[in-house]
């Protein structure tokens, strides 16, 4: 870094100054009162600057500090040669500014003070580097500008920034980022500039880039979250693919992002898990028609049905959700809060096993993560319940983390759990860890209050503490036996009168004053120790603790009234102490209570109700968790840790009434020419939502990578006319996307040429600086980018469970559904076909910026599809008497069972009466084949309609699933009949493997078709995409550019099937399927010809 | 960014850190300087908008080097510069870590750096304070608050790494980098302890620059900053020494700017080995009369990865179901875990944690040794018993070796005469914690430790009997029963070393008595 720190050195070390310097500075001459230095030199000495600063202490004439910031006009003596001496810097002619330079160096050796030259130096040293062609010094200097904190360079650093946030190298727009709040702090002023910045970089598209400029944001203009609208999609998309700083600073933005534009989804729990398909169809009309007359229907959509999560909402959460595996605590502690103030009750819960992870971390990590868990475990006690052991406590944990596990432990504890707790707690008790047996105490009372089943069980165990040998223990024991004792004080005489004896041992103030307090309000029970007690106290009286004497008081109140006869002397003794105590409080007490108690001749109209005040019935004490309601503080924040507002904490704030207009969020689109231009590239989503195929549900058409926009694209287009409504909006949605997704399309003409335009640009402006990107070879880029398609895809993945959980199930079992989910091994995989390896992910492949793509046969395998053909009829409106069915395999690996197929069935009452009690009647069904049937739908309403999923084992045969459609009234007799291609599901495969694995399937297992292939379809993605809709393969990678390869594993049994398709460009082409299953094979050739060939 | 001067004094050196630069003075002998206590010093409650204050503590008696400097530099600010001066406010000056101290165990601060503005040496007297009150130095709590700062601390190798922070910040941020800080440190230079630290500091404060850039986290991967920054060697430090260059590297990185963030590029071996070592711990608490109270099997997978170029790696196991809990370095493609259960991943160069793991508390989890215990202290005498022998159990026929047994006793023991069948045995009479190095386990003759313990006469007889703590080690053997099946590399031509091994050791094994 040095190197470009420095001035020539000869500029550096004027007359042997330099080395010194340091000491020099540390006597601090700058801060010498008379001297009156300008005040930036505080903020900086970079070696290269101080120089300027040897001057100042003797030569500064007092006038100079009325001289206003940038523009000085100090050194009145000189000032013509200082302008000569800045254009001579302004020039750019390298020979004229070092001569420049050099007369400064003469001047400050001379002891002149030329301080106003410093932004032409600094423009001089720094920002020539800000146009180095290496973008890592490009990015330094940046870095080195805005560090240097004075006012005098705001303009030249705000020019700095501007120019490195259009940068080429993400990298430097990083940087650009970072400096924002630097520039910000130094001068609020710009703050409107800097917002203009911010926005700009909001829109970029780097992964490298998207923390940074969030961060500022929350600096700068935490309050914009309009400039949130047009990116929040694209936020969602990147966050996994984002460094764990910035994911952590996202997710938190976003939470209250989300707080502001979603509807809580608390409310009507139990229709959640239906309606999100149904929110996908609303927005999907919403955006066909336009922000017009539609919109107002989707705004009243959440007003008439119950309750709808945004699929922005929805969005958020699937994103998340896969970090919860990340290894950063900061970032699982970040997603946790996220799920725990956003997500619907159901779907909490998963966040309970990343956090019980946490436990295993460092210490601090666990006594923050637990403090979290302590808030959360109160509201949602069942989250936690299955982990309960994992907040046992050792005997070696730190006294605060005993403390934080045993509050844990309390709030889990229940009528089930509670006889284990209690175990746990008596091994507690005998700690040597005295605050923490104190705590134990305190948690024992808890228990007690909050289940009556052990109250007594409870009360028992603290009588027999009494004798605990440690008077800590006994104490805290008293305190809580008083509390429980308040709750059902008749039956409890013995263990007053226990109590009572204590006072001769107990000396813990607060010990003895909670007995005090019980024998005085439950003296009837014990009226013949009573007394006996006051004697006693009135003896020790002046001996006693403040609060044990305030009792004292009390109890001789209480005995005055119940008991005059034997206390009335006693009584009179102890205020007569009392009153001359050195305490004002306790004087006052006396007084107040003699006032009260001992009627005298003035009679007051209160001692009349002296009794009704003493001994009025008073509510038992409710023991509360300290951590209760905690959790309007944003949990995992340092305020909640607090338990108290700190400096620039920001509200959660509340759920709003009605959503604010979701379409704001829907991104323009770019205009096909200006794609190459950073700016105008934002993301698109809007198709996906308008996406008309049903069946493949919201979780992956929401999920906009340009693999799935693509392939849905591909798909949408090839079952056209299966749409809704908006088959002409559609078309036109597809015609953009394309120009977006295809970066990298090269069959379209126009991509391409804005793609050389672009790879000329970038080689010329990053070819020095990024020698590893162009150096990497293409085995390593094409194997990068595997991993990105595949970190792209498990924004998908996880989601698929969810969704298929049945929506009558109530809330905690689908959280144990989930988690058990989350074990099984879904050999053939995936939601989507594992898509090719070659796949390049959006944030990645932007950060590349066309470096390292190579135009190959890579780039078109960009399309994988959704889902496979389009829907079909089940069954007829009129053959069902108004009722039609639809289905569509969605080719999603089935929740229950992975050998099944899973078939989305669409329901439609086109009648005028509801239909009620939708289920599946007793199937007929050849050996083998089984179905897991959809669970009953129990009512459409006329208009209606509903998906269900289903799961058919075909048994790896193309046989019909026969199947009864019952409804309360009729039966349909419905027949399922796979097409071949959706008996399989696409394995991830190398090239290699591939190979290997062909190799073994020769012979009988081999079948080729030769074929012409049309002129249609000669670009590499229409092949692709037709037989991925044939087919549900997955692409493996391939070297050659003539030859395209799929493997898939059938269902049922797994067996391989592997697709080659060697096409010569005259279009001769072969087509060979290697399977052990034969028949499978045979059909499939047939029908991938077929498809290719029409 | 800013670097030490190259030609620096020799020999032990006190560094300040000011306003980002690295000043270097002649060592201080002596101790800290006396620490000024906070006696008297108003608190007030937190009134942060109204002062003017480049330093945030303006009421502090600034006894340090930058004396009387803030109400100074306030009025020069405002007088220079006639339009008012904004954005001085702690409330503004930025979110995220301000300042950082490191402090040893004695109380001293041997290192500060700052990266926005100075904030006094003074702010850590909150830390002391609080440090006094806790018991124990692990019970100092990590997050405190002072009237215009939060102080977040972590406790690393008998160090504390304090940091100041202004405003909100999620404190697992703070920690998690803090961590992160300590961990580089480790990696650099073997160790992560004071010694280490003053030795290198010239590296420690580029380090310190690089990943952290305006409190805000930067560079903080190892491979990254690595070719910033490179690593002491004994040589190297000898030729700097002589030629006067630094650390820096002088051929610019190029790993920020790679597709792989966590690789540096151009990486190459002349063997190329890839190791895994699958290490499992097991966490357990059992109870008086032998039975598992609780019991988990907390895994990792570290790797230690040279292979030339960029290699992409899969690894599967055979039985990845027993994984329930996983967490994952970044470089592990998350969807083919989901999918396929298949670790694939283009792995950092060198040492790094590949996944961590946990086998749950539903599975049972097998432990390999039990202990006979029969510990009693008599009723008014001044002694007691202790016997206790430790066998195997569920071992799966591997030897079970570097027994070792710690228990802390309670405070009434003075001492304790014992004898062990096997190994050696230590008590120490100030912190009361017996250790027992007992070694191997050979079923033939169990090791037992047997003798009387001395207590405090006149004491009352302890409550609780101690809890054991028992260590162990498995050789080649993870308890969990996973097993890698095999490990795959794309994307380059040569045929790599691959080894795994296996261990099993006692995590937070714990036997109750």
């Amino acid at each position: 870094m040095q190197r470009f720190l420095q001035l020539p050195g000869a500029v550096v070390r004027p007359g042997g100054r330099g080395a010194g310097a340091a000491d020099q500075e540390a006597a601090s001459p700058v801060l010498a009162p008379e001297g009156g230095p300008p005040p930036w030199y505080q903020a900086l000495q970079p070696e290269e600057l101080r120089w300027l600063q040897a001057p100042e202490e003797d030569t500064i004439p007092e006038a100079s500090l009325e001289g206003p910031g940038p523009e000085p006009g100090q050194s009145q003596s000189q000032p013509l040669r200082h302008d000569d001496l800045k254009e001579m810097l302004d020039t750019n002619k390298d020979s004229l500014k070092l001569e420049a330079m050099k007369r400064i160096v003469a001047m400050i050796a001379r002891g002149k003070n030329a301080s106003d030259l410093f932004p032409a130096v600094v423009k001089n040293v720094a920002c020539k580097n800000i146009e180095d062609p290496n973008q890592l010094i490009r990015a330094s200097a940046l870095r080195v500008l805005s560090s240097i904190r004075v006012p005098i360079i705001v303009p030249i650093m705000m020019l700095a920034i501007k120019e490195a946030a259009s940068d080429m190298s993400p990298y430097v727009r990083k940087t650009a980022a970072h400096a924002i709040p630097k520039l910000y702090s130094l001068d609020s002023d710009q703050k409107d500039q800097l917002i203009e910045v911010i926005e700009k970089l909001l829109a970029d598209k780097t992964t490298l880039v998207a923390g940074s400029v969030v961060m500022a944001f929350e600096e700068v203009c935490p309050e914009r979250i309009d400039l949130i609208h047009k990116n929040y999609r694209k936020l969602c998309n990147l966050l996994i693919d984002v460094e764990e700083w910035g994911q952590v600073v996202i997710i938190s933005m976003l939470t209250r992002y989300a707080r502001t534009q979603f509807l809580s989804p608390t409310q009507n729990e139990s229709l959640l898990e239906e309606n999100p398909e149904k929110a996908f169809y609303g927005s999907e009309e919403d955006e066909a028609k336009g922000p017009g007359s539609e919109e107002a229907t989707t705004a009243a959509l959440p007003a008439r049905k119950p309750y709808v999560m945004d699929p922005d909402h929805r969005l958020l959460l699937r994103n998340t959700k896969p970090l919860l595996q990340s290894r950063s605590a900061a970032v699982v502690m970040a997603v946790a809060q996220l799920y725990f103030h956003l997500a619907p009750k159901a779907e909490v819960g998963v966040i309970a096993k990343a956090l019980v992870r946490l436990l295993r971390s460092h210490s601090e990590v666990q006594y923050v993560v637990l403090q979290n868990v302590a808030t959360m475990s109160i509201k949602r006690r069942g989250m936690f319940e299955p982990y309960l052991k994992s907040f046992y406590i050792r005997s070696t944990d730190p006294t605060q983390i005993k403390i934080l596990k045993l509050e844990v432990l309390t709030n889990l504890a229940n009528e089930t759990n509670i006889p284990t707790v209690l175990r746990e707690f008596q091994t507690y008790i005998r700690s040597m860890d005295k605050d923490f047996v104190a705590a134990t105490i305190q948690a024992i009372g808890r228990c007690a209050t909050n289940i009556g089943r052990v109250r007594d069980t409870c009360l028992n165990g603290l009588v027999q503490l009494l004798s605990n040998r440690d008077e800590l223990v006994v104490a805290e024991s008293v305190v809580v036996i008083k509390k429980l004792l308040q709750m059902q004080p008749a039956q409890h005489g013995e263990i007053i009168k226990h109590l009572a004896k204590l006072t001769d041992n107990i000396q813990v103030p607060m010990a003895r004053a909670s007995i005090l307090w019980l024998i005085g309000e439950y003296c009837e029970h014990v009226p013949k120790i009573a007394p006996d007690v006051l004697r006693k106290m009135a003896k020790s009286f002046t001996a006693e603790e403040d609060i044990v004497k305030l009792q004292v008081i009390n109890l001789a109140a209480k005995l005055y009234l119940t008991n005059s006869k034997q206390t009335k002397l006693l009584t009179q003794y102890v205020l007569s102490l009392a009153k001359y105590d050195q305490n004002y409080d306790i004087r006052d007490r006396a007084r107040f209570t003699r006032q009260l108690i001992v009627p005298s001749e003035q009679g007051g109209a209160l001692s009349r109700h002296a009794k009704k005040l003493f001994l009025a019935p008073k509510p038992a004490p409710v023991l509360e968790s300290s951590f209760k309601d905690r959790d309007h503080f944003q949990l995992g924040s340092l305020s909640h840790l607090l338990n108290a507002k700190a400096t620039g904490y920001q509200e959660l704030p509340d759920w709003p009434e009605e959503a604010p207009d979701p379409s704001v969020r829907n991104v323009e689109v770019p205009e096909w020419t200006k794609c190459s231009n950073r700016e105008k590239r934002k993301e698109k989503e809007k198709p996906f939502y308008s996406d008309s195929e049903g069946e493949s549900g919201p979780t992956e058409s929401a999920d906009s990578d340009p693999e799935s926009e693509s392939a849905s694209d591909s798909k949408s287009s090839s079952e056209s006319g299966s749409g809704e409504s908006s088959s002409e909006s559609d078309s036109e949605d597809q015609e953009e996307e394309k120009g977006k997704s295809s970066e990298s399309e090269q069959s379209e003409e126009e991509s391409g040429k804005r793609k050389m335009k672009k790879r000329k640009k970038v080689a010329e402006g990053q070819g020095e600086g990024s020698s590893s990107d162009e150096g990497s070879d293409s085995s390593s880029s094409s194997s990068e980018s595997e991993r990105t398609s595949d970190t792209e895809e498990e924004q998908v993945e996880p989601d698929s469970w969810r969704k298929k959980t049945p929506p009558s199930s109530k809330s905690a079992p689908v959280a144990k559904e989930i988690s058990l989910l989350d074990l099984e091994d879904f050999t053939p995989p995936s939601v989507q076909p594992v898509s090719p390896p070659t796949i390049v992910s959006t944030s990645l492949a932007t950060d590349l910026e066309g470096l390292t793509l190579t135009d190959s046969p890579l780039v078109p395998s960009l399309l994988s599809p959704v889902s496979g053909v389009g829907r079909q009829e089940l069954l007829h409106r009129v053959a069902g008497e108004g009722l039609a069915v639809d289905y569509t395999f969605s080719r999603q690996p089935f929740s229950g069972d992975p050998h099944m197929v899973s078939v989305h069935i669409h329901f439609s009452n086109s009648s005028e009466t509801p239909i009620k009690g939708l289920h599946v009647g007793t199937p007929k069904l050849p050996p083998g084949i089984s179905i897991q049937e959809f669970p009953e739908i129990e009512s459409l309403a006329p208009g209606e309609s509903a998906t269900a999923v289903m799961g058919i084992n075909f048994c790896d045969s193309t046989q019909v699933a026969n199947f009864q459609l019952c409804t309360q009234t009729r039966q349909f007799y419905v027949s399922i009949q796979p097409p071949v291609g959706e008996l399989m599901a696409p394995v991830f495969m190398s090239e290699n493997e591939f190979k290997k694995e062909q190799g073994k399937l020769t012979g009988m297992s081999e079948i080729t078709e030769k074929l012409t292939l049309p002129d249609t379809c000669r670009s590499d993605h229409i092949v692709v995409q037709k037989v991925t809709t044939v087919a549900n393969l997955g692409r493996v990678p391939c070297g050659t550019s003539d030859e395209y390869r799929f493997a898939g594993r059938t269902l049922t049994s797994g067996s391989l099937v592997l697709l080659t398709l060697d096409a010569r460009p005259t279009g001769a082409a072969q087509l060979t399927v290697n399977s052990e299953k034969m028949v499978i094979g045979t059909m499939l050739v047939k029908d991938v010809v077929q498809a290719l060939t029409q | 960014m800013l670097t030490a001067p190259s030609s620096r004094p020799s020999g032990l050196a006190r560094l300040q850190g000011r306003k980002g630069e690295v000043h270097l003075q002649p060592a201080c002998s002596g101790p800290r300087p006396k620490r000024f206590r906070l006696v008297g010093v108003p608190r007030r409650a937190s009134a942060q908008g109204e002062d003017l204050a480049i330093h945030g503590e303006p009421e502090y008696q600034q006894l340090g080097p930058q004396p009387q400097a803030s109400a100074l530099e306030d009025k020069l600010l405002t007088h220079l510069n006639r339009r008012p001066v904004r954005g001085w406010r702690p409330d503004e000056l930025g979110k995220m870590i301000h300042s950082l101290f490191l402090i040893n165990c004695s109380g001293d601060i041997f290192l500060e750096k700052h990266w926005k503005s100075v904030v006094s040496q003074s702010v850590c007297d909150y830390f002391f304070e609080a440090q006094e009150k806790a018991a124990d130095v692990e019970n100092v709590p990590p997050v405190i608050s002072t009237p215009h700062h939060y102080l977040i601390s972590i406790y690393r190798d008998k160090l504390f790494f304090v940091s100041v922070i202004q405003t909100e910040v999620p404190p697992l941020f703070v920690i998690e980098f803090l961590h992160r800080v300590a961990d580089t440190f480790q990696d650099y230079f073997g160790e992560c302890s004071e010694a280490a630290i003053k030795d290198n500091v010239v590296i420690v404060y580029e380090l310190l620059e690089e990943m952290l850039d305006n409190g805000f986290p930067l560079a903080t991967e190892s491979n990254i900053l690595k070719e910033l920054i490179k690593p002491p060697t004994i040589l190297r430090s000898v030729v700097n020494s002589i030629t006067g260059s630094s650390n820096v590297g002088d051929t610019l990185p190029t790993g920020q700017l790679s597709n792989i963030p966590w690789r540096r590029a151009g990486v190459k071996y002349t063997n190329n080995e890839a190791y895994f070592d699958v290490v499992e711990e097991i966490d357990a608490i059992i109870d008086k009369s032998g039975s598992t109270v609780f019991a988990e099997i907390q895994g990792v997978i570290d790797a230690c990865i040279k292979l030339s170029g960029m290699p992409d790696l899969s690894l599967s196991f055979m039985n990845p179901r027993l994984l329930d809990d996983v967490s994952f370095h970044p470089c592990i493609r998350f969807k083919r875990w989901e999918s396929e259960r298949v670790l694939s991943f283009i792995p950092p160069d060198g040492n790094f944690r590949l996944i961590s793991y946990r086998v749950s508390s539903q599975n049972l989890v097998a432990i390999p040794v039990y202990v006979k215990h029969s510990i009693s202290f008599k009723e008014n005498s001044s002694c007691g018993r202790f016997d206790i022998t430790i066998g195997p159990k569920q071992n799966m026929g591997k030897t079970i070796e570097g027994i070792t047994v710690t228990v802390h006793m309670p405070k009434v023991v003075l001492n304790m005469n014992l004898t062990p069948t096997q190994g050696s045995y230590t008590f120490d009479p100030v912190t009361k914690v017996l250790t027992w190095d007992v070694g191997k386990i050979t079923p033939q003759k169990l090791p037992s430790l047997k003798g009387l313990v001395n207590l405090q006469s006149g004491a009352p007889k302890p409550e609780e009997n101690p809890s054991l703590n028992i260590q162990f080690k498995i050789q080649q053997l993870a308890i969990s029963g996973l097993k890698v099946n095999r490990l795959d590399m794309y994307g380059e031509k040569y045929k790599p070393f691959k080894g795994v091994k296996y261990v099993t050791k006692a995590g937070k094994f714990q036997v109750r008595t």
